[in-house]
């Protein structure tokens, strides 16, 4: 206790500056794979990508990061453990956001790509597990989570799989492909909007302090779905159709069409990134200053300070703004395959996917999820060439974090501990 | 710093290099026409100049050929088959091989196409060489078939050329047979040995056309499976 009241505000700061900058890597590294899918496949310009990310990674974080952000905070560790000796939640939080950040800034440097959820929820688990009890895990919740990692691609791969199909049906398989994309692209566009308004609405207003009905909420992202729509509809209209682009590619004026519904979807993405996202850097952080804030107590139902979320928000966004350019620019030189009618259906499945995880506060990972989306629209016969290597080399690096994260987030758990104590 | 980026996931397409590989084969074959006037006017000189040039076209194929089986490594998940993939650049090579050794064995033995066969040869070969752009127009189909993720009314396109494909080679079939009755009738008055090799070269330049059905023959299984 007294450990908290001498070096209470050092420790949030502290606190503070770590998660602030697991934010800015979050942003600066794994933002792109949020975006490289609309950059790859030429629909948006890396600098639009990035004013798109900026926006909608903020509000994502800031209306819909309140559900994961509190499971991370809460939800994997049993609170009970901590209530006598306070401070150690508090240093294994700071332990993992550190571990968490390391393993983050080492898996950058070679170039492997590590989920920071994965990082994150395998450090909070280890300090936990180790530092101070088997017991003090919530184990039914960690195997709920982990279980996530496995069903959240499998799911959104379904939904690419479906989605993608559909787009065939609808668009490509008919007579006057144009017209037909035309007439449909707007109906993904609502689809897009109606799913990220409505877990919004139900799931993160209240963090805001708003709260509204069921049949509010339906009718309010139905509302905004059929704005989003309709704005859709009158760019789609503004395509210019270039019938001498179509000698060469009979579908280069139908993927024109696409681009926009790209765009759409890449707001959806940044969107569902960041309400999925935000808590890893958060997460922690909000733990800390809760505690601290309440003099050593820890208040099962305390209310996440006002400032938390769009410090996360703000760090994200900083981070891909500095460096999500040369990660974006790197990025698209890659994909040279992949059409916006392919990458639309990925992005708007892995999207829905992830904010309806967010909406159910489980800590899922984007990329993972963007994956299995991708691998669905290859089943669909969808793309050119998938490395499945490369795909075995990803599991495997995510695999590999937990016990990384929880073997870094236990050192850093006992330095911190013997420095304060 | 490298990028800890999913976009590995996403190998380089084999459909361009098909299609590339296609056009290098086109552009070598047709170069048989302006061979076969040069010797014609008995220009040995120029016919050197277009079978070298014939000859380099192939070794370009040679080459895309090499590259397109390096962009080719095992694990990827295509939605062709690898194997399929395979044997249709090779049906493809075929094509370029044999032109070049149509060009090579003429030029060797600077041999003449008799007179009196001499426009129906070239209408022979010309014949053969819209089967092998038929061919060509098919492999170009690929993208639009990727596309349409192998189904519904692009697959029916690329059928319907396959077809056409087909009567072409049928053409080219009874092209050689009247050929040959021709060749029977005059081959008297030429060296036999130079006759044996006239009935071998037209075998060649009708293997021009089975060679690209062949490949579409390929394409119709590669449908097929989908």
């Amino acid at each position: 206790m007294e450990i908290l009241n001498t070096y209470g505000s050092m420790l949030v700061i502290f606190a503070g500056a770590v998660g602030f900058l697991m934010a800015w890597g979050i942003g600066a590294n794994d933002v792109a794979n949020a975006m490289g899918t609309s950059v790859g496949s030429k629909a948006l310009t890396i600098k639009q990508a990035i004013i798109i990310a900026m926006i909608f990674e903020f509000a994502g974080a800031y209306l819909a990061g309140g559900e994961v952000t509190s499971t991370i905070r809460k939800g994997i560790i049993d609170v009970a453990y901590f209530i006598d000796q306070p401070e150690l939640l508090v240093f294994g939080m700071t332990a993992a956001l550190l571990a968490a950040g390391l393993w983050l800034i080492i898996a950058s440097y070679f170039g492997w790509p590590v989920s920071t959820t994965h990082s994150i929820v395998g450090a909070i688990v280890g300090f936990s597990a180790v530092g101070v009890g088997v017991d003090s895990v919530t184990w039914s919740k960690v195997v709920g989570i982990i279980g996530s990692w496995i069903i959240t691609p499998l799911i959104s791969g379904i939904i690419a799989y479906f989605i993608f199909m559909s787009s065939q049906k609808l668009i490509f398989n008919t007579k006057d492909p144009i017209a037909n994309a035309k007439r449909f692209v707007p109906f993904y566009m609502f689809l897009a909007g109606f799913i990220l308004s409505l877990v919004t609405i139900t799931k993160g207003l209240k963090h805001v302090g708003l709260h509204v009905s069921t049949m509010e909420a339906i009718a309010s992202a139905v509302i905004i779905g059929l704005l989003v729509a309709i704005t859709g509809k009158f760019f789609v209209n503004r395509v210019k159709i270039d019938p001498q682009a179509d000698k060469h590619m009979h579908f280069a004026n139908v993927e024109k069409i696409f681009a926009v519904l790209m765009i759409v979807t890449a707001c959806a993405m940044a969107f569902a990134h960041g309400s999925n996202d935000v808590a890893n850097a958060i997460g922690p952080l909000a733990a800390v200053v809760s505690i601290v804030e309440h003099n050593g107590q820890i208040a099962a139902k305390a209310e996440l300070a006002w400032w938390i979320l769009p410090l996360g928000g703000v760090g994200i966004v900083l981070g891909l703004a500095i460096f999500g350019k040369r990660v974006m620019a790197t990025i698209g030189n890659g994909i040279t395959h992949l059409t916006p009618s392919r990458g639309f259906a990925a992005e708007l499945a892995a999207a829905s996917t992830v904010v309806i995880a967010s909406g159910t506060g489980l800590p899922i990972s984007t990329t993972q999820t963007l994956v299995g989306a991708v691998l669905g629209v290859g089943m669909a016969r969808g793309i050119a060439a998938l490395n499945l290597g490369v795909v075995r080399n990803i599991v495997i690096s995510w695999i590999v974090t937990l016990p990384i994260g929880a073997g870094l987030s236990i050192v850093f758990f006992y330095i911190l501990k013997s420095v304060f104590s | 710093m490298p990028v800890n980026s999913i976009f590995g996931v996403f190998a380089k397409s084999p459909i361009k290099p098909i299609q590339l590989h296609m056009d290098k084969v086109a552009t070598c074959s047709e170069l048989l026409l302006p061979f076969f006037e040069a010797c014609s006017k008995n220009d040995w000189v120029e016919a050197e100049v277009v079978r070298k040039q014939i000859s380099q076209y192939e070794k370009q194929a040679d080459e895309l050929k090499r590259e397109l089986r390096l962009t080719l490594p095992k694990g990827l998940f295509m939605p062709i088959d690898r194997a399929d993939l395979l044997e249709l650049v090779n049906r493809q090579d075929k094509i370029a091989n044999t032109a070049k050794d149509i060009a090579g064995r003429t030029f060797g033995r600077q041999l003449q196409i008799p007179n009196e066969i001499f426009v129906d040869f070239m209408a022979y070969v010309q014949r053969s060489l819209d089967a092998i752009q038929q061919a060509k127009n098919a492999i170009n189909e690929l993208d639009e078939l990727l596309e349409t993720g192998f189904k519904g009314r692009e697959v029916d396109i690329v059928t319907k050329m396959i077809e056409v494909l087909e009567t072409i080679e049928d053409d080219t079939d009874s092209l050689q047979i009247k050929l040959r009755r021709n060749l029977l009738a005059i081959e008297d008055n030429y060296k036999p040995v130079d006759v044996m090799f006239l009935y071998k070269i037209l075998e060649w330049v009708g293997s021009l056309a089975d060679h690209s059905e062949l490949i579409g023959t390929q394409l119709e299984l590669i449908l097929a499976r989908s």
